[in-house]
């Protein structure tokens, strides 16, 4: 006896969208978000820049969430607000305390894991120096200052150039700071170049590739850094360190899917995006329970998000309502020369198409990609430029998969 | 009322000082130069609590080490600090059994139960020694303690025995005006009839303000690496090197809490400055391997740095030759924490017959301050029906509500920054760093204390988090 066919952990993009989803197959659905209303992180992003893809248009971060949101409220999908899912088992058991409920176990024909993700931090990468006030993960700042209306610092460097990072130097300039510069561990952007573009380059703010901050100065507030450039192993040539005198480093180094409730259930981890391994549907190693949006891996758009999240909540619910379709054989999916990862990790041979989404481990000009399983070429196409700030993504046939695939980059 | 002792120094020295003697009925005043007990040492070291077999015997560091250590356990459970005797282990390549035997005979001077372990008894009470590692000292009654829970602990029960703590009181000058003590600090006068000097790396300072002894301090720093709690399951017993002229040595150690901790690095500063260096984390990289196998940086969540004060080769506690009624604690580097409670006694021990204490019924045991992670379900929704706060987690990480955010600003010493409340109930101690609650634990800092948002700091003066309100910087 189960007490919802459908349990989506989360109540962002991902989790609204496979929430929305799964109701459409005639699931009953429960959503568990954290906050006080739904949304997640879009709710601080009060940037434009989302649902070019999704609805044609171009939104804020709420507006995006908004129009879910509304969905949602339409919709038979029950919402328990301030609910931290506190434990998740193989047999979709889930516990979960509100104030609204109190401490309640439940039981879920399907659980959708769409906790999102969280921002490395200062401790994360080991940074040197003091630890004053003034040194907050770009994601925190973005909050203080997009919902709680207050700026954390007027001279302001960026350590790594993720797309919050990019967006919060624009942010901070146009409440009044000044930002010195943005310093990048890489040769390249983690971000996407219209970030790059429209939020450095637009505003004069100079980049620092291959270069890394060394030393953080000040207690109890920060009154400077000192920044160097990296050798080939990225390790800093302390010999060319510079000071910069500011009383803010805000970090973009890197978004970790937030599976910290997997620790107790066998869903199989992939070492490369954090995230669970999944098949087409979306489906962990543990059956029933799927996955979707940042906690599988982190996406460039939120568009993706949601029409990823989509086919994990449609298959929840056939999942739930239907039960388990008849195993048919599933053939790994590896990352080879140039791709860093490419997901979902298994494609079963009964479906007809297949479409992969994966990420470039550099820059690459005029590249060819390629799809191959045992000496077939399933994909090969050409492309001008990738990038590892940008998702790819292929369509093609599946008709006869009777070998592992692989995707690669011919350069 | 006549305040009869002031402490000076808000660390674990200082407060379980204050803590015995106002246990004893004496009245205490204890002032503290930082915005919170526990800000000095106290707050960052390894936390261990050591068993004794390394101190010299007959030292002062060797007699506290190992009464501290008869002291602690029961003390922890009185005021509820999270502990674990886990034991410890001194792991020697081959050919440094000599060293292990050499410890067992200092001892066994100590008074100190210790084995020497073959490699595979050793293995067995720490699977993940390093390759290298041929025989360990093995000694059962070592373990580690949250050091600044422990501090604040004390502090918070010498304030429910009567004791009066005041943060943010440097002293500045000391004097005496035939009956008392006048102390001028930056939170005005204080007057009593006895002073404490347990300032830790401000010591000297407070001796020279007073008139007394001066020793000459050095500071030698110590960084660490600390893990997620996930490694938390790989390592069960403390793993000392072999202690050399430096100290102790890089270890790996379970923290009280649940999380690894690799350190400390031992580097000569001029100043107490607390700056982790790139230097001391490589040389830690480098150190954790030859005692421990397959370690995991890669599941560091923070590194941080303490200092040690160090005055020649033991401790100093005692009264001043040159200021009567002054007594001073100097130099309480490693085994401090562990030697605290014992310091603490005997610097009673001293004062106590000089004056007149109030009868009274102490309080011995704390008030347990509950934890969600701690509860049954029944209990948990017992107390959400009565204050929806226990429904609401504020800090993800370590599943900290917001009920238990609040009890600790209204505590007996109140929590009133976002780390003060990280201390008491590890909001932000967790993988994300406070990362996605240092929002909510401001507003609830500012919501309770009737402060504005913008104020809320993360530590002592000059750390507000924020430094403006949108749309109202300087440049507007």
């Amino acid at each position: 006896m189960t007490d919802y066919d459908v349990v989506v952990i989360g109540g962002g993009p991902a989790g609204m969208a496979a929430a929305l989803a799964a109701e459409a197959e005639g699931a009953k659905v429960l959503v568990l978000e954290r906050d006080t209303r739904l949304g997640g992180i879009l709710n601080q992003c009060i940037h434009a820049g989302f649902g070019l893809h999704y609805f044609g248009e171009e939104l804020t971060g709420p507006e995006y969430a908004a129009r879910f949101a509304e969905r949602v409220r339409k919709s038979s999908v029950e919402v328990c607000l301030e609910a931290m899912v506190l434990s998740l088992t193989d047999g979709r058991e889930v516990a979960f305390l509100s104030p609204e409920r109190g401490l309640s176990r439940i039981k879920a024909g399907a659980v959708v894991l769409a906790m999102g993700c969280r921002e490395r931090t200062a401790g994360a990468i080991n940074l040197p120096g003091s630890r004053p006030a003034g040194v907050y993960t770009a994601g925190a700042a973005q909050r203080l200052c997009n919902i709680e209306g207050q700026l954390v610092g007027r001279r302001v460097v960026i350590l790594g150039s993720g797309d919050i990072g990019l967006i919060m130097a624009r942010r901070m300039t146009l409440e009044g700071a000044k930002v010195e510069r943005v310093i990048e561990l890489m040769p390249y952007s983690s971000g996407l170049k219209r970030n790059i573009v429209q939020c450095l380059e637009d505003f004069g703010i100079p980049i620092n590739y291959a270069h890394t901050v060394t030393r953080v100065v000040g207690e109890p507030r920060m009154t400077g850094l000192y920044y160097a450039p990296v050798d080939e192993n990225r390790r800093p040539v302390t010999a060319e360190e510079k000071f910069i005198e500011c009383d803010c480093l805000l970090l973009s180094v890197g978004l970790i899917p937030e599976n910290d409730l997997l620790v107790g259930t066998a869903v199989e981890r992939d070492p490369v995006t954090s995230g669970a391994v999944v098949d087409e549907r979306r489906m962990t190693s543990v059956p029933g329970i799927f996955s979707c949006g940042n906690v599988l891996h982190v996406h460039d758009l939120v568009d993706n998000v949601s029409r990823e999240a989509e086919t994990a909540g449609r298959c929840a619910a056939r999942y739930a309502l239907a039960g388990e379709k008849a195993v048919t054989p599933a053939f790994k999916v590896t990352a080879g020369s140039g791709v860093r990862y490419a997901l979902p990790q298994l494609l079963h041979a009964s479906e007809d198409k297949a479409e992969l989404f994966f990420r470039v481990d550099n820059i690459y000009r005029s590249c060819r990609i390629v799809v191959e399983s045992g000496g077939k070429t399933l994909y090969s196409g050409r492309r001008m430029v990738v990038a590892p700030g940008e998702m790819e993504k292929v369509v093609f046939p599946l008709a006869g998969l009777s070998a592992p695939v692989t995707v690669r980059l011919e350069i | 009322m006549q305040t009869q002792v002031t402490v000076i120094g808000g660390g674990v020295v200082g407060c379980a000082t204050a803590d015995a003697l106002s246990r004893a009925g004496v009245s205490v005043l204890l002032l503290e130069k930082g915005d919170d007990v526990a800000v000095g040492a106290s707050r960052a070291n390894s936390g261990i609590v050591h068993a004794g077999y390394d101190c010299k015997p007959g030292t002062l560091k060797a007699r506290f080490n190992v009464r501290g250590n008869e002291l602690m356990w029961k003390l922890a459970d009185e005021l509820g600090v999270p502990h674990a005797k886990c034991g410890s282990l001194v792991a020697a390549p081959e050919g440094a059994e000599d060293g292990l035997r050499e410890l067992a005979s200092k001892a066994e001077l100590n008074g100190v139960r210790v084995r020497i372990l073959s490699r595979a008894e050793s293995l067995a009470v720490e699977p993940r020694l390093a390759s290298c590692v041929s025989s360990c000292l093995y000694a059962p009654d070592a373990g580690v303690i949250s050091p600044y829970k422990l501090t604040i602990r004390l502090a918070e029960r010498a304030v429910l025995n009567g004791a009066r703590v005041v943060t943010e009181a440097e002293v500045r000058g000391i004097a005496h005006d035939g009956e008392n003590f006048v102390l001028t600090t930056s939170k005005g006068e204080f007057k009593s009839l006895f002073v404490i000097n347990a300032a830790g790396a401000g010591a000297e300072a407070v001796n020279a303000a007073a008139g007394a002894e001066s020793f000459g301090t050095e500071f030698r720093r110590g960084d660490y690496f600390v893990l997620d709690k996930l490694e938390g399951e790989n390592v069960s017993t403390v793993i000392f090197p072999l202690p050399t002229a430096a100290g102790k040595g890089i270890l790996v150690a379970p923290t009280a809490d649940g999380n690894v901790i690799y350190g400390p690095t031992s580097v000569p500063e001029d100043a107490p400055d607390t700056a982790v260096t790139a230097e001391a984390l490589a040389e830690i990289r480098r150190s954790v391997p030859l005692t421990y196998d397959r370690p995991a940086f890669g599941r560091s969540i923070r590194v941080y740095a303490g200092v040690r004060s160090i005055v020649g080769e033991d401790f100093i506690v005692r009264e001043s030759d040159k200021v009567k009624g002054f007594f001073y604690a100097a130099g309480i580097c490693s085994p401090g924490l562990t030697a605290a409670p014992a310091i603490a006694e005997y610097l009673a021990g001293l004062v106590l017959p000089r004056l007149t204490p109030t009868l009274h019924e102490p309080v011995v045991v704390l008030p347990h301050a509950p934890r969600l992670t701690e509860m049954s379900d029944e209990e948990i929704n017992a107390r959400v029906a009565a204050d929806p706060a226990w429904g609401r987690i504020v800090c993800r990480c370590e599943k900290v509500t917001e009920a238990e955010i609040v009890a600790a600003v209204h505590s007996p010493v109140p929590a009133l920054t976002v780390d003060a409340v990280k201390r008491r109930v590890r909001a932000g101690m967790g993988r994300c760093q406070g990362g996605f609650c240092m929002p909510r634990v401001m507003e609830i800092i500012a919501r309770e204390t009737g402060v504005p948002f913008s104020a809320v700091r993360k530590g002592g003066a000059g750390s507000e988090i924020a430094v403006a309100a949108v749309k109202e910087t300087e440049n507007d």
